[in-house]
């Protein structure tokens, strides 16, 4: 499936017809500048959330200069040519409001939460940031500290720890191996022409999706869009090459802490969130570990042993790639057991697949939740902003219930078998490894 | 999760007032004692619905620590006529979303679903209420499970680890002094026995409310908890906490050595809870000192000095007991942290020493008000607040927090600075990191 990005840069005021949820009800424009502009109207409340998504994250760090994209999201706030980062500090908390930027290896993000009454002192600062930054050097400077020390006290959550080995280990050489802040090596070499840089190319309306929801009609935020994003002009240059990470050889990491618990990642890759058997595979894993107290993770090594607070399964998608992990915690002890009661489930669910009554409930409960997810404005952004980035089209929400209820048992199994690889697990341990003892993975399968 | 709760209490508490939303709850109460509260709000498609038992970790005594947590786990095994794990299974199959936590002062159960399922978490939570079963061969599985819980959130996570010793030198007398989730030979020892009595004390109608929140009829929403709920008998009323916590004299020192990255600094004040009027403006003080990027703790610490990473400061008012304002910052590598120390109180004495400057009153007064604001955007943030605020009190005091937060003065904020912040009557807490040999 492709971007609705690329249809009629030049078209303005490109409304679509509102859908059957007249809750959600988004309509979508593209400004003159390329900028994808998805609202979805919510009057209950005198407010505006403002969720912005540029394509384009650390997966576009130059060579050596790991943690650039990150940087770059995090000055954007630290200094314009209108106004220093003390400045904004205090223009944006005098309003009661927060941009928070983020950076992940896909994509550059900005959020804004204004009163309806600030909405246009919230544009103007929005604008200014990813128009003017002007990426002061004492800034710069001051930001790198931030980024090294936090990567740092990352390294005390055992459970971030075990994440980022497992994720440098599946993609080795590749931006999604690496952490998307970089490394303290990294970080210390970035220097002003390269965030500046980065800022130029890639912070761009014509690679960027903008989700508004709140109090404010499509007509009223396209018309103060067009005024206040004017200055934001789009640039030359193709859009990148889309990511294939490759990924790495089968083995145990073994990280040993002094932790009362072993923590523990088991999986291998994963599919996209635009693959075709996307939607199968969410129904298969729900089933053996997505679902909550309902899943088949959670039954065995939860319910029926005790041997974890925390035991889940996931294919998390990106955009060009994504994986599959088993996440749990259990106490040194237990590790070898539980990591064997988790292999086993995966071997069981690609040997003799889901009952009827398994795939109903999940099926139920995906179709069911659904609308859940549109409980806050905020939440509506975020959705909003993601579908046009997978380009699942504005009609997604009326479609999704068709998509699910057609799985059948047979796509579950094959799913199954074709996406889950019990025999060729990258495993991560960061535990007391005196007491977790844990030798070869007991795949059944020879490892 | 089947979740602890151990920061809610602040964070709610910022995202409160600045449209009232009380005016259009409604409050009923059940011949058995049950007071339900009711807010439409259909701005979502969901429900979301809440029983609030007023029990938690501070109903509790030495030796049966976790106790509260631990029955709130039991619950989900089963009635005579739901099997054991069959009522998340049952909330999941039709779209809902479940859990329950517990806090020093309550126990809430809690699910999400649309309008037309909701009826169906009204039925098994007035289910469980009168019949749980909390036993058979589910009971020592599940108290493994919250040992691993424990490992969890606190052996294994330094941060949470020195809020516990923290909270046991802080308080003496106060239940406050024992973690929610229980010390780990408490929860070993707990009884069958223990559970059921503190279920027949505790988990009465009389004893309860419910709160409801989300796209529903007011009426047919009453009439189905009504059905449901009328039916559990009322019990005696389960006895009152009679501690009270002896006042401070003299700082209280406690360091936590433990495998980590960096030191962590966290001081606590003893404060009035929200039934207080200094309450507002401690409420203030909280966000003047560490509220956003530009708050005073904030720009001198981490962005001036660049000495702590992050600073945070909490006023804790909805604590039904003895409430604290704490102070915490995590300290920048290779920094002292005395300086850090050194800076806060300089940031203290200065705040004790001349009052604010209005704009910057007015500045916390706007993060407070757009933060209500925004917290209602979640019908469960909205039924949270409605719940804490009635577990401390009674939820029409929302309606007082905001006219209460506008009028405070430059002069109030300086006044509670200078009676609470007092070094004498604080405890502060130290994380020293120690580190092994990796790999």
């Amino acid at each position: 499936m492709k971007p609705l990005l690329s249809i009629g840069v030049l078209a303005a005021l490109l409304g679509l017809p509102p859908r059957a949820d007249g809750r959600l009800s988004p309509s979508q424009t593209v400004l003159r500048n390329g900028l994808v502009v998805v609202t979805s109207e919510q009057k209950a409340l005198p407010m505006v959330t403002l969720s912005l998504l540029i394509e384009g994250g650390s997966r576009l760090d130059p060579a050596g200069r790991e943690g650039a994209a990150n940087l770059t999201a995090q000055l954007l706030t630290y200094g314009t040519k209108k106004h220093s980062a003390v400045e904004l500090s205090d223009m944006l908390d005098f309003l009661g409001a927060t941009i928070t930027t983020g950076c992940s290896e896909e994509a550059v993000t900005a959020n804004l939460t204004v009163l309806k009454k600030d909405l246009d002192a919230g544009l103007e600062l929005l604008a200014e940031i990813l128009t003017e930054a002007s990426f002061p050097e004492d800034e710069i400077e001051r930001q790198k500290q931030a980024v090294i020390a936090a990567i740092r006290a990352q390294e005390e959550q055992p459970g971030h720890v075990a994440e980022v080995k497992f994720m440098e280990t599946l993609f080795p050489k590749s931006a999604y191996g690496r952490q998307v802040e970089g490394t303290a090596e990294s970080v210390k070499r970035l220097d002003r022409p390269t965030l500046v840089d980065f800022y130029e190319k890639n912070i761009r309306p014509d690679r960027a999706i903008l989700a508004v929801v709140g109090d404010v009609s499509q007509k009223e935020i396209v018309e103060k869009l067009a005024r206040a994003f004017q200055p934001w002009q789009k640039r030359a240059g193709a859009k990148p090459a889309a990511a294939a990470p490759a990924a790495g050889a089968p083995t145990v990491i073994k990280i040993n802490k002094q932790l009362t618990q072993a923590n523990i990642i088991l999986g291998h890759p994963g599919v996209p969130r635009t693959h075709p058997d996307y939607y199968a595979i969410q129904v298969m894993n729900y089933i053996l570990g997505g679902g909550g107290f309902s899943s088949r993770l959670m039954d065995s090594i939860r319910n029926e042993r005790g041997f974890a607070y925390s035991v889940y399964s996931q294919f998390e998608p990106q955009k060009y790639t994504g994986s599959f992990q088993v996440v749990m915690q259990t106490k040194n002890e237990s590790a070898a057991e539980a990591i064997k009661i988790a292999v086993a489930e995966i071997r069981k669910m690609r040997e003799n697949g889901v009952t009827e009554a398994e795939l109903n409930e999940a099926k139920d409960y995906l179709i069911g939740s659904f609308p859940l997810r549109f409980d806050t404005n905020r939440k509506v952004a975020a959705f909003l902003s993601q579908v046009e980035f997978y380009g699942l089209g504005l009609d997604y929400p009326d479609k999704y219930p068709d998509i699910i209820r057609k799985i059948s048992r047979e796509d579950v199994l094959r799913v199954a078998r074709q996406y889950l690889h019990p025999e060729t697990l990258i495993a991560v341990i960061v535990a007391d490894q005196a007491k977790a003892d844990v030798k070869a993975l007991d795949t059944g399968g020879g490892l | 999760m089947r979740a602890l709760l151990f920061s809610l209490f602040s964070v709610f508490l910022f995202m409160s007032p600045a449209r009232a939303q009380s005016f259009a709850v409604k409050e009923t109460t059940l011949d058995n004692g049950l007071k339900v509260l009711l807010l439409e709000d259909h701005k979502s498609a969901a429900v979301t619905f809440q029983v609030w038992y007023r029990v938690g970790a501070r109903n509790e005594v030495d030796g049966k620590s976790g106790l509260s947590h631990f029955l709130e786990h039991m619950m989900f095994k089963g009635t005579p006529t739901v099997k054991p794990e069959e009522y998340s299974r049952i909330i999941a199959k039709n779209g809902g979303n479940s859990n329950a936590f517990t806090s020093q002062d309550y126990t809430v159960y809690f699910a999400t679903m649309s309008r037309d399922k909701i009826g169906i978490e009204v039925a098994l939570e007035a289910d469980r209420m009168a019949n749980a079963i909390l036993d058979g061969p589910t009971f020592e599985n599940e108290k493994s499970v919250v040992m691993e819980e424990r490992r969890l959130r606190t052996d294994d996570n330094p941060a949470a680890a020195l809020g516990e010793v923290a909270s046991a030198v802080m308080y003496m007398v106060y239940p406050y002094r024992r973690p929610v989730i229980g010390w780990m030979s408490d929860i070993l020892h707990l009884t069958r026995d223990d559970l059921i009595q503190h279920y027949k004390t505790y988990y009465a109608p009389n004893n309860a409310f419910i709160v409801a929140v989300g796209d529903f009829s007011t009426d047919d929403m009453l009439a189905k908890i009504k059905q449901e709920f009328g039916k559990v008998a009322r019990r005696s009323d389960p006895p009152k906490v009679t501690f009270d916590e002896p006042p401070q004299d003299g700082e209280r020192r406690v360091t936590l050595k433990k495998e980590a990255e960096l030191p962590l600094l966290a001081g606590y004040y003893h404060t009035p809870n929200l039934l207080a009027k200094d309450a507002f403006a401690l409420d203030l003080l909280s966000t003047i000192l560490a509220g956003g990027r530009s708050s005073r703790l904030h720009h001198d610490l981490v962005y001036e000095k660049q000495i702590a990473t992050g600073i945070d400061a909490d006023y804790d008012g909805l604590a039904i007991g003895p409430s604290a304002f704490s102070i915490t910052a995590q300290v920048m590598p290779d920094k002292d942290p005395k300086q850090v120390e050194q800076a806060i109180d300089a940031a203290v004495a200065k705040i004790k020493s001349e009052p604010v400057n209005e704009r910057e009153l007015q500045k916390a007064k706007n993060q407070v008000e757009a933060s209500f604001v925004f917290g209602q955007d979640s019908i469960f943030g909205q039924a949270m607040r409605i719940g804490q605020f009635e577990s401390l009190s009674k939820w029409q005091m929302i309606d007082d927090y905001l006219p209460g937060i506008r009028a405070v003065t430059a002069a109030d904020v300086q006044r509670v600075a200078k009676k609470y912040l007092d070094a004498d009557k604080r405890t502060v807490g130290l994380l020293v990191p120690t580190k092994e040999n990796g790999q």
